[in-house]
């Protein structure tokens, strides 16, 4: 028997996404978990495994202690899960070797905080500038910003394959258009191409709408045995097979234009026995709109270099060829940190149980989610199904 | 003297201490695996060929193209405030090795995938030279 017929998700809930101003980071994972636990039909004392990522604007020495001590979690099994914007894929398939284990039968995962209102914006971009992505030796001292790590990337890119700037803001124009959809994500305002292009250059050629936001906000989702699936409220959705990859750990020594999405999204498909074309969504990891491109070619849906054009002419849009990040993603949805790329989890399940509302994809069986941490580093692919 | 106690600078440790000793010097090094010959960066305890933990800090030309560049627009902090627009630079060495540096003497327009460059030094402090690299 697999992870994927002995747990499920059953439950799934957000806090409040945007500016929060009146929450913290405690209270904001507290309210994502209080809506899982309705969603499921659950009570916290129901939750015996507990499975959380490090945040950013507090310290937290053993991250799953602190929250599951402050959620009241009496836990059989407890872990910190740090693959950085992967961290959301890795927590479902952790608490799903956990549950097949027998260790514990039902995990709260939990993931979010208040970065937008804990400091200023400019705090926030210094402190990811010079405390995240960057080699602190041998590439801060250069001034990058975590912007020009993935610029570096796009430039690249479209030297080798020609990939344009119009194409990138085709994807933050697809985001953006789904976000507007999502009453709970950040930015909701319709954009164009042409916004994108005349928005700010930040680090070319990447403009500000090329970059995720920064947001306030969690995201939870509750793993249980299948056993114990059935006698729940919530459509049970399994996980049907998982990869992870890592070609590097900093962008300065590494071929920039192909990533451990290549082995992540290999062995998602081949424990899942699937292939891209059984997948009906894509929640992509958007930090930035090349982010998206690559990944789309790395994981198999199009070949290397073929991603820009593959983003064009809505194929990646709700009624397109493979809607992708329907949610809004970390571009205009919200973007938290380390809990930003679990939203796609939680939007995946909605769309698999049919529940995504005005833009739900039409017999939506097959969700692939895909989480990218560091600099297109480690990678961490998912496939979901009911 | 504050935009220098700003800037992020290197702090040298046991893993790289030889690296920004020779770069003070005006020489750039780099891991060489004295078993199969071949040079990495940024250094890793074990070679990344050949999981040999003998390494040697070798000398290399300082020759190298460019591999790929940003024009950073909005300083990630006040230290780099006056110095946008600046390019972030990732630097293929003809030994093989890349790294991450700044193009100096080079408007950021004139950048351009593949073109020669040599490695040059940009003394920060009294303790502090960073390697960068200008046009051939």
């Amino acid at each position: 028997m697999t992870s994927s017929t002995k747990a499920a998700i059953v439950g799934i809930g957000e806090s409040r996404v945007g500016s929060v101003p009146d929450r913290s980071a405690l209270q904001l994972q507290a309210d994502a978990a209080q809506a899982a636990l309705a969603d499921a039909g659950l009570k916290m004392s129901d939750i015996d495994g507990l499975l959380t990522t490090p945040v950013r604007v507090e310290h937290w020495n053993m991250p799953c202690g602190v929250v599951a001590h402050h959620l009241g979690v009496k836990a059989k099994f407890l872990s910190t899960v740090d693959l950085a914007g992967a961290s959301g894929c890795g927590m479902i398939h952790q608490a799903a070797m956990a549950v097949a284990s027998g260790q514990c039968e039902t995990v709260l995962c939990v993931a979010g905080q208040n970065l937008l209102s804990h400091g200023s914006r400019a705090k926030a971009v210094k402190s990811m500038a010079e405390g995240g992505s960057a080699h602190p030796q041998f590439e801060v001292p250069y001034g990058p910003l975590v912007p020009s790590l993935y610029a570096l990337v796009a430039q690249r890119h479209m030297h080798e394959y020609g990939t344009t700037p119009e194409q990138l803001a085709d994807v933050a124009v697809t985001i953006r258009k789904h976000a507007s959809l999502n009453p709970n994500a950040h930015k909701r305002e319709l954009i164009t191409v042409e916004d994108v292009l005349k928005s700010r250059m930040i680090t070319s050629p990447l403009h500000i709408f090329d970059c995720a936001i920064v947001s306030d906000g969690a995201a939870a989702a509750i793993v249980t045995s299948a056993a114990r699936a059935r006698d729940l409220k919530a459509k049970p959705v399994h996980l049907l097979g998982q990869g992870y990859g890592l070609r590097h750990s900093h962008i300065g020594d590494t071929e920039l234009t192909t990533t451990g999405a290549v082995d992540s999204g290999r062995d998602a498909f081949r424990t899942a026995g699937l292939t891209p074309a059984d997948v009906d969504v894509a929640q992509i990891y958007d930090c930035f709109t090349i982010t998206v491109i690559v990944e789309l070619e790395d994981l198999g849906f199009c070949k290397k270099g073929e991603g820009g054009a593959f983003v064009e002419n809505g194929r990646i849009g709700l009624g397109g060829e493979l809607p992708i990040t329907t949610h809004g993603g970390l571009l205009s949805g919200g973007h938290p940190g380390l809990g930003g790329g679990f939203f796609h989890v939680i939007e995946a399940v909605r769309q698999v149980r049919g529940e995504a509302g005005a833009r739900q994809v039409k017999d939506a069986e097959v969700a692939l989610v895909h989480g990218n941490g560091g600099v297109i580093s480690i990678h961490c692919t998912l496939l979901l199904g009911v | 003297m504050s935009e220098v106690i700003d800037r992020p600078v290197p702090v040298p440790d046991a893993a790289t201490g030889p690296y920004w000793a020779a770069a003070q010097e005006g020489r750039l090094v780099m891991p060489r695996c004295a078993d199969c010959g071949k040079y990495h960066f940024y250094p890793h305890p074990l070679c990344p060929h050949c999981s040999s933990a003998k390494l040697e800090w070798t000398a290399v030309s300082g020759r190298g193209t460019l591999y790929s560049y940003t024009v950073v627009h909005r300083a990630p902090s006040p230290a780099f405030a006056a110095e946008v627009p600046y390019v972030v630079a990732v630097v293929e060495l003809a030994e093989g090795p890349r790294l991450m540096s700044n193009l100096a003497g080079c408007a950021p327009e004139a950048a351009s995938i593949g073109m020669p460059l040599q490695v040059a030094f940009r003394k920060l402090s009294e303790s502090v030279t960073l390697p960068v690299f200008k046009p051939q």
